[in-house]
């Protein structure tokens, strides 16, 4: 169901971020122009920022339940090839397994259900520690063609 | 409260209304639900709506994107309507191929093209 990962030994930048634009806005501008400065493609920040943006976002409408209270709290970490990253909120967790394929032809219809599915199909590694309602992501840097 | 300025480029053209947006980062979650409800009006407006929707100035767009689309082509398929996509960069067009949306969306590479295929 879900699995627990050694933590990162690399340093690591931890915010907290409020269910507001300014916060949001202003943690991912941080992070994406990290990634730039260490050399990342505007192809890898697409991908990293569609899964670290479904991440938090589930974690505000899902985790937190839209509760204006609660924080999501995002982590990273990132070498020049390498970057780990950790979104965290402050709900009960849930069950990833769960979550319905959203490929599926009778799920296709559905306006929602593909943040988790997007997550996996943009990053190296997508992992869930218990109870789930932290997530864990790894994007390695693809070889140059 | 005032109403937000209208994210959208809205034009008439031959009975297809096309829209394009304002800004690259238009379809994040923040910006989705009033998009949504602006072309959503644009469809109630119309017997038989024939609606375009050109990407050409879009870089971005999350999970609530798509949803909000597929929201949006129930609401035109409800009017015997028309729903057409176009103009959408590779990086985007993944996700479409990704998500198996492209079985529900007509998609073209140019608006041109799109227009053409309405009815």
């Amino acid at each position: 169901m879900c699995a627990d990962t050694a933590p990162t030994d690399l340093p690591q930048r931890r915010l907290t971020l409020r269910d507001t634009r300014e916060d949001v806005e202003g943690a991912f501008s941080e992070f994406f122009e990290s990634l730039r400065d260490l050399g990342y493609e505007e192809s890898n920040v697409f991908a990293i920022r569609l899964a670290v943006e479904e991440a938090v976002n589930n974690g505000f409408r899902h985790g937190n339940k839209n509760d204006s209270q609660k924080v999501v709290f995002l982590s990273w970490s990132a070498t020049p090839t390498h970057v780990e990253l950790e979104v965290e909120d402050q709900g009960e967790g849930f069950d990833p397994s769960a979550v319905p394929d959203p490929t599926a032809e009778e799920n296709l219809e559905i306006p929602s259900g593909r943040g988790l599915m997007l997550m996996r199909a943009y990053m190296s590694d997508v992992r869930y520690v218990d109870p789930g309602n932290r997530v864990r992501m790894v994007f390695i840097k693809p070889p140059p063609e | 409260m005032a109403a937000s300025a209208s994210r959208l480029r809205v034009a008439d053209i031959n009975g297809v209304t096309k829209v394009e947006f304002v800004d690259r980062n238009i379809l994040d979650e923040a910006n989705i639900q009033q998009i949504g409800d602006e072309i959503g009006k644009f469809i109630d407006a119309q017997v038989r709506p024939k609606l375009l929707i050109c990407f050409s100035n879009v870089d971005h767009l999350s999970s609530a994107a798509l949803g909000t689309l597929i929201t949006l082509r129930h609401k035109i398929d409800g009017k015997d309507g028309q729903l057409r996509l176009s103009d959408i960069k590779p990086q985007i067009y993944s996700v479409f191929v990704i998500t198996k949306l492209t079985k529900l969306f007509q998609i073209h590479d140019t608006a041109a093209d799109a227009m053409k295929s309405f009815a």
